[in-house]
């Protein structure tokens, strides 16, 4: 399983090598935008292929759910057509697309406090119980516990860099932060799982 | 020990599941069907642009001239109101007639058609230019292709446009990190610009959510077999028009001056959209008390400026005012529905469904006893003359209402927080008096202890039988010391459950955290009311006490169910930001608004009748089918019933709701004085925000409907609305 991901995201970061059908050249992440961005379907459907397993495993990062992870990858999923045209290739791709899916996230999460809910994603009990009914129930439980002692910008932080795919810096740039808030809120996620563990078992 | 990040990091490599694959099919599907859209808009747009940029105006303009001249009769037949309205759509109308506009009408139906060819490509290399309105609305392209004049203006007028695409935009980050330097997590200012920017991105996800519900809705009505894709994609594209028609006829006027930079956040949501029945019959919502809007509304419009559009809920302005709604007999339920149908000022061909909750009125002398805690800001910022004064003023007033057997609690919050009156019964007014005399402004806000320390006294006074309610005085800047305002909501969502009521007065202008008020209040079974001046503090306090502090229902929520026989398309008038699913509403789990003693709540539906030429999606060109009524509600058709009414409650302390149905028809009884009144102020809210619906119904036809049914206006309410209406009208013609 964790050679299939790794293969995955190998020929996911590729930056070369790939084959548009419409130009027959090789492009790279960014050849696609533009393609995509004035419209070039296949170029579009591409893109999206190569992404949509990164943006959905972020997206069940952000949130700590299966179902709110799908329902997620389809906010950013519809949301990337009309949003192509903003990215100009200063910033990788990859850090851009983080960004729409960061901004999807939050609008979630807004919407859900808009609609009274109190809890969302990781801090939805109700969502964790359905999960402990499943196989993972263990790990995702133990997940749950520690995502859950963190507040959302820590969570988000966590959420971009814990898979090792991103840079502090590009972490930061994606957060509209600096360098120096992502390496704090890191140590202080490590603080507070500590010392959370430390409570849960020296009991 | 091992990092605790790579802890999380296996735990999640062992436990993050595969993306379902059916869900990546239709997803990728859709992306794709969405990015033809945008590029067939495009091309649209280009065309349209080449017309002046009110064109929008214009057109709707001619529309309701239309609509006016077609239905004359049912106007005259109105009675007087209706007269005026008539006169002034006439002369507007005359006034905005134009030659281009009828083609602009065809266009609008035809473009999606033509428009899937990428007309106008500037080829591979470079994505399309985008059209003018666009290009304001987007930062990332203004900044890459200044020359529109449109864009400059914006440009020169907004320095805090720069920081105004990050919130948004994801690529521009890195501008921020160079080129702005505030504080890393500081929100940008509120701008103009950043409006009409959010605005946009707001107009196309709500395009996107149509889509969506649009495509999602087509499988499921074919009988046996899914329709073909083209259908699909047909349907999508007359969704769009429509959107687009909204995202446009908001623009003109949009990149102007500035409004006054401050830093207050506003909870709002974009207006709700014009549903059509026979996709989406349902409308769930929860009610909503609270009146801190129309206070926020006054304080900009007497400041002499037109209050930001985020900043107008309409719902609580229309709730603002007492409306003498027959309320419930006998011992039943604690509140009662009255519901009328009328025709709509703004516009002649589709009704209002207006909605009347009124709650049980309590012998005030057998109330149970109170116990208040009354928790102050008394940071820093509070020392202003319209915040701590007014605050210590306003409970003055306060406790003079009390019964000798109620109890005042008054803790004080700013750097530490600090109880500075132990539980004391009211009796004993010059103790409460002289702890209020002391409170002093100074320090930094720690709302978080402040209000942890509250609910722990609040819980001590507790007893059987008695009503226990914590009164959050602040100016909402709840940002210092706290890392994280959703933990603040998470605990007094908990406390909720102790039975323990919160109501959050916000008091001045310039830092308050609308936003945040409105989550605290809403997730502490209470209210948020904003008080700038001791009428307004009379009001909520003395006037209204009774009801502030006895909630006689809890979790009211409504679900109107619309009759796709009688009723082509209707649109819920404010309550974006109370919109609740359609399954919550028989969760008992979902909390929802409270109702006081005497309180009356308003809800107005626009409901567009089968066969009005106000409807807007034209559906049955692309799907016949779909826009069919279903055979249920076919054989219900001849009982002419526009919908059906849904309350659900809970009786204060109870977990399960009561349900309350009704089921309206449009003969049940026209608007009355009251209900014409908040039809104006419905009105006006919507003009306030952006007038998409309104048409040419505008500032002096809202004044002259308030006007003519101001009532006994006992307390003066609505003639000061009056006024306002007034003041709005001069500031949109100068700004």
């Amino acid at each position: 399983m964790a050679e299939a991901v790794q293969h995955v995201v190998e020929a996911r970061w590729a930056p070369v090598g790939r084959c548009s059908s419409v130009t027959g050249v090789a492009m790279g992440d960014e050849d696609l935008v533009q393609a995509a961005a004035a419209g070039d379907r296949r170029a579009f459907s591409e893109l999206l292929e190569l992404h949509y397993d990164r943006i959905f495993r972020f997206s069940f990062r952000l949130t700590g759910s299966r179902e709110e992870a799908e329902d997620l990858t389809q906010d950013i999923c519809l949301a990337l057509p009309a949003k192509l045209k903003s990215f100009h290739g200063k910033a990788r791709f990859t850090t851009w697309l983080y960004r729409v899916a960061m901004n999807a996230a939050h609008d979630r999460r807004r919407r859900a406090m808009s609609r009274a809910k109190a809890a969302e994603g990781w801090g939805d009990i109700e969502m964790s119980r359905h999960a402990e009914a499943t196989g993972r129930a263990a790990d995702l439980d133990w997940l749950r516990r520690s995502m859950e002692v963190l507040p959302n910008d820590l969570r988000d932080t966590v959420a971009l860099t814990v898979d090792g795919e991103m840079t502090h810096a590009e972490a930061a740039e994606v957060l509209g932060v600096s360098d120096g808030t992502v390496s704090w809120r890191l140590s202080e996620v490590r603080k507070r799982l500590r010392a959370m563990w430390q409570e849960e078992t020296g009991r | 020990m091992t990092d605790p990040l790579d802890d999380l990091k296996r735990a999640f490599e062992r436990s993050t599941p595969e993306p379902d694959v059916e869900r990546r099919k239709a997803n990728l599907a859709r992306a794709q069907e969405l990015l033809d859209r945008v590029q067939g808009a495009e091309a649209e747009q280009r065309r349209t642009d080449d017309r002046t940029n009110t064109w929008a105006g214009i057109e709707q303009g001619v529309r309701h001239m239309l609509n006016a001249l077609t239905s004359r009769p049912v106007l005259a037949a109105a009675g007087v109101v209706a007269v005026v309205g008539l006169t002034a759509l006439l002369v507007t109308a005359t006034r905005n007639a134009a030659p281009p506009s009828s083609v602009v009408v065809a266009d609008a139906g035809v473009a999606p058609e033509l428009a899937v060819s990428p007309a106008g490509d500037p080829g591979p290399d470079r994505p399309a230019l985008a059209p003018a309105d666009e290009r304001q609305a987007e930062p990332g392209i203004v900044q890459a292709e200044p020359p529109a004049t449109s864009a400059r203006e914006v440009i020169g007028a907004r320095p805090a446009l720069r920081e105004a695409t990050v919130s948004a935009d994801g690529e521009a980050s890195e501008v921020v990190v160079t080129e702005v330097s505030r504080p890393p997590e500081a929100p940008a200012p509120p701008g103009r610009a950043e409006q009409s920017f959010n605005a946009t991105i707001a107009a196309l996800e709500r395009q996107r959510e149509s889509l969506r519900r649009q495509l999602e809705g087509l499988p499921g009505q074919g009988v046996g077999e899914a329709p073909p894709r083209e259908g699909e994609v047909r349907v999508a594209a007359n969704a769009l028009t429509v959107d687009r028609f909204s995202l446009l006829a908001a623009s003109p006027g949009e990149p102007r001056a500035s409004r006054v930079s401050n830093t207050e956040a506003f909870a709002n949501e974009d207006a709700s959209p014009v549903k059509v029945t026979s996709e989406e019959p349902v409308s769930t919502f929860s009610i909503d008390v609270d009146t801190a809007s129309y206070s926020v509304v006054r304080s900009s419009l007497t400041n002499g400026y037109l209050p930001a559009p985020e900043s107008v809920r309409i719902e609580e302005l229309v709730n603002y005012f007492p409306y003498a709604y027959p309320g419930p007999e006998g011992s039943g339920a604690p509140f009662r529905p009255t519901v009328t149908v009328s025709e709509t000022p703004w516009n002649p061909d589709t009704l209002l469904m207006h909605i009347g909750i009124q709650g049980r009125r309590p012998a005030t002398e057998d109330r149970p006893p109170l116990n208040l805690v009354f928790l102050v800001d008394t940071s820093g910022s509070m020392d202003q003359p319209n915040k701590l004064p007014l605050l210590v003023q306003s409970f003055r007033l306060m406790v003079g209402q009390l019964d000798p057997a109620d109890e005042v609690a008054i803790v004080a919050y700013a750097g530490s927080a600090g109880s500075v009156l132990d539980p004391t019964p009211a009796a004993d007014r010059g103790a409460i008096l002289t702890a209020l005399d002391r409170l002093d402004a100074g320090g930094s806000t720690a709302g978080a202890a402040g209000i942890q320390l509250a609910y722990r006294v609040a819980r001590d006074m507790a007893a059987e039988g008695e009503v226990t309610r914590v009164i959050l005085a602040t100016d909402g800047d709840f940002n210092v010391g706290i890392s994280d305002p959703e933990q603040l909501e998470g605990f007094i969502a908990r406390q909720r459950d102790s039975g323990v009521y919160l109501s959050v007065l916000g008091f001045g202008r310039g830092n308050l955290d609308d936003a945040t008020m409105q989550a605290l209040a809403q997730n502490g079974n209470g209210q948020a009311a904003t008080i700038d001046t001791l009428a307004e503090a009379r009001k909520v306090l003395v006037d209204q006490l009774v009801g502030t502090l006895f909630p006689i229902a809890n979790d009211v929520k409504i679900q109107v169910e619309f009759n796709p026989a009688t009723v082509a398309e209707y649109r819920l008038v404010g309550y974006e930001t109370r919109a609740l699913r359609r399954e919550d509403f028989n969760n008992d789990r979902v909390d929802a608004g409270e109702i006081g003693a005497g309180h009356a709540v308003t809800a107005i539906y626009e409901v567009t009748p089968v066969g009005s030429p106000a409807v807007l999606h034209d559906a049955l060109r692309y799907a016949g089918r779909a826009a069919e009524p279903p055979a249920v509600a076919e054989s219900r058709a001849g009982s002419r019933e526009l919908a059906f009414l849904r309350l659900r409650y809970k009786e204060p302390g109870e977990a399960t709701s009561e349900l309350i149905e009704l089921p309206i028809a449009r003969d049940m009884g026209g608007a009355g004085t009251d209900q014409r009144f908040a039809a104006a102020v419905a009105g006006f809210g919507q003009l306030l925000r952006d007038g998409a619906y309104t048409g040419d119904w505008n500032w002096s036809d809202a004044i002259a409907l308030a006007v003519a049914n101001t009532g006994d206006d006992r307390y003066g309410y609505r003639r000061e609305a009056v006024t306002l209406m007034r003041l709005a009208e001069s500031l949109a013609v100068t700004e």
